[in-house]
């Protein structure tokens, strides 16, 4: 069974996210409210991932992504799902930058969607990402005549968002209505115009994307 | 225009010795000598204009034939007065104080205003002197040129071999103009440098006066801002995530009605309202990041600017020092005015390329948002300029904006820190 630190300074959200964990097959090792104890637990419990809130006290800024960055320097590739009110592409380069995987971005509210949430955190404690639509849309909003992403079209934009959720090819075919055979083609496509080698690893190739994305910025 | 202290004519902490104190009194007293041939100058200027507020007060009796004389009058006489003031602290060192009441409204206001502020009489109290000292000043400045020539004349003569002792009566002469123009430079200088700071300066009541009407000014403007920002927000609530927590509400309850006699009516219901709750704090969000920007209180500008950054469609440098966190409000205006003109950027100037840069000068903080775009914004059109006058008027900033035709744009703003 999938074990998890949850990092939560809200009673009301923490209760929630354990009572959601749990009822969905996964082990809640230990829940914390702030960024010490929050790496203690990891060393003491070994969990298998981490769902980590973006602010905790005492200032309530950004200790909890300090922390899951100092989790996953002191534990390479320490997968940390991140929750957050609000997204900032800022924040997901940070989390992105070490290329290790294992990294979560989502939007608090994503919570909501219970299944697709618990599927984040299993996709995520096994060396995967879940980057919120969120980001993804940011990135893809920002079509500069120097982005490699102008070159892109809808459909293959579409794929490519689908492809930064983290989402396999055989989600991504069921959501566009089409073939896996034809999102592979798409996907193809999509290296061949951003100059990335082919790869069958699914995360790597969506930190490749990310962090194509972000070296251009 | 320089900025910095400047020396006062007597004192200097360089140099030491006899040829250091020489070379001292030399340039001090050159220096006076061209303070008083710009006193000499102004005042060749202000006897015409001194005619013409005579001429002013002699029509204004007779109502309106007298105002475009008044008009052109303090027209030139302010300008000049601001020169001799100018003038005035470059020889002293000290600024002259300047406090005119700000002319707006109709006519007959800008008359009466002009005609009741003390600085119009007292800019005509300085005319009147003016004439008489500047002379005075010219003619200390005529004497040390013209002894030295007086007294050069009387060894030319002689080695002409034409000497009949006539111009021998002009070598004392010289002597004495060279003496009392030469000793007189310096003194005579601070002393019509006092007389005009004495009649130009302002008194304290009326910079104070000025202040306290600006002052009022932009914070009645802030005051506006702020309740209209306040407005928003309420209307903002009101119309979104409250509504939609309404009907969400209310899909909850007819759920809970359903669930025993038609559960998939109710589990439709429950989709319902979580849509609603989706919407709802989208909107949330979006009211929160315009109020305060998360990334701001957790990051400070510089991060908040990169964010801003990564976000835009023109490839923007940030380049933002500054070694600590500015105070919340700051930080808040700074922000909103980056973001305001970096989405002009984005909109209107088809740029390639933009950079921001933020630092610390001086005791104040410095901005440049600058693109290469094609220009021509013009900040009497949108009120996004406007907004970032006003915001900027709160802090006792203030902001240009140059932005020729086919560009570059840059805009620079600039307000006092004090950490």
């Amino acid at each position: 069974m999938t074990s998890v630190v949850v990092v939560e300074d809200l009673l009301l959200l923490r209760d929630g996210l354990i009572r959601l964990l749990s009822t969905n097959g996964l082990d809640v090792a230990a829940a914390v409210d702030t960024a010490p104890a929050f790496l203690e637990a990891v060393d003491a419990h070994r969990p298998d991932v981490a769902v980590v809130d973006v602010r905790l006290p005492p200032t309530f800024t950004d200790e909890g992504l300090r922390a899951a960055i100092e989790a996953r320097r002191r534990r390479r590739g320490f997968p940390v799902l991140i929750l957050s009110q609000y997204v900032e592409q800022l924040y997901a380069r940070e989390l992105l930058s070490d290329g290790a995987g294992g990294v979560g971005y989502l939007l608090k509210d994503r919570v909501g969607d219970v299944r697709q949430f618990v599927d984040a955190v299993q996709r995520v404690a096994g060396g995967g990402t879940a980057m919120d639509p969120e980001v993804i849309s940011q990135i893809l909003a920002r079509r500069s005549h120097a982005s490699p992403l102008a070159g892109l079209t809808p459909r293959e934009r579409e794929v490519l968002a689908l492809m930064a959720e983290g989402r396999t090819n055989v989600a991504i075919a069921r959501s566009l209505v089409i073939t896996t055979k034809a999102v592979s083609k798409y996907i193809a496509r999509i290296f061949a115009k951003l100059d990335l080698p082919p790869s069958d690893d699914d995360h790597r190739r969506v930190l490749a994307v990310l962090a194509y994305l972000n070296s251009t910025s | 225009m320089r900025t910095a202290p400047i020396d006062p004519l007597s004192e200097h902490p360089s140099g030491g010795g006899r040829r250091g104190a020489a070379w001292r009194y030399a340039r001090d007293t050159a220096r006076a000598g061209a303070a008083l041939l710009a006193g000499g100058l102004i005042s060749l200027v202000s006897i015409p204009l001194l005619a013409l507020a005579l001429v002013t007060l002699v029509l204004s009796p007779l109502g309106y034939l007298g105002l475009p004389f008044l008009a052109v009058m303090t027209g030139l006489v302010r300008p000049l007065a601001r020169a001799e003031r100018l003038r005035v602290r470059l020889v002293t060192g000290v600024p002259v104080a300047e406090a005119y009441r700000p002319l707006r409204g109709s006519l007959t206001s800008r008359v009466r205003t002009l005609l009741s502020d003390v600085g119009t009489w007292r800019d005509l109290g300085w005319l009147l002197v003016q004439p008489v000292a500047g002379g005075v000043g010219l003619a200390f400045l005529a004497a040390a040129v013209v002894g030295p020539l007086f007294m050069a004349v009387v060894p030319i003569d002689f080695l002409r071999g034409a000497g009949d002792g006539k111009v021998l009566e002009l070598l004392p002469l010289g002597a004495f103009f060279a003496a009392v123009g030469w000793a007189g430079c310096r003194p005579v200088a601070a002393a019509l440098a006092a007389l005009s700071s004495q009649s130009l300066a302002a008194d304290e009541a009326a910079v104070l006066r000025l202040e306290v009407a600006h002052l009022a000014e932009t914070r009645d403007e802030t005051v506006d801002a702020r309740a209209a920002e306040l407005r928003r927000i309420e209307r903002d609530l009101h119309d979104g995530a409250q509504a939609r927590l309404v009907s969400l509400t209310m899909s909850l309850g007819m759920a809970e009605d359903e669930f025993e006699r038609d559960p998939d009516a109710a589990r439709q219901l429950v989709i319902e309202a979580r849509a609603s709750a989706r919407t709802a704090l989208n909107e949330l969000r979006h009211l929160v990041r315009g109020i305060h920007p998360p990334v701001l209180t957790e990051r400070g500008l510089g991060g908040a600017v990169e964010a801003l950054a990564l976000a835009s469609a023109v490839p923007v440098e940030v380049d933002v020092v500054l070694d600590e966190r500015l105070p919340a409000p700051l930080e808040s205006a700074l922000y909103f005015m980056i973001a305001e003109a970096m989405a002009n950027i984005a909109r209107h100037s088809e740029a390639t390329w933009a950079f921001v840069r933020l630092w610390k000068e001086h005791g104040r903080l410095r901005l440049i948002v600058h693109d290469d775009g094609r220009g021509g914004a013009d900040p009497a059109r949108g009120s996004g300029l406007r907004g970032m006058q006003q915001r900027l008027a709160a802090f006792d900033g203030k902001f240009t904006l140059s932005s020729p035709v086919g560009g570059p744009t840059e805009l620079f703003a600039e307000l006092p820190f004090r950490p």
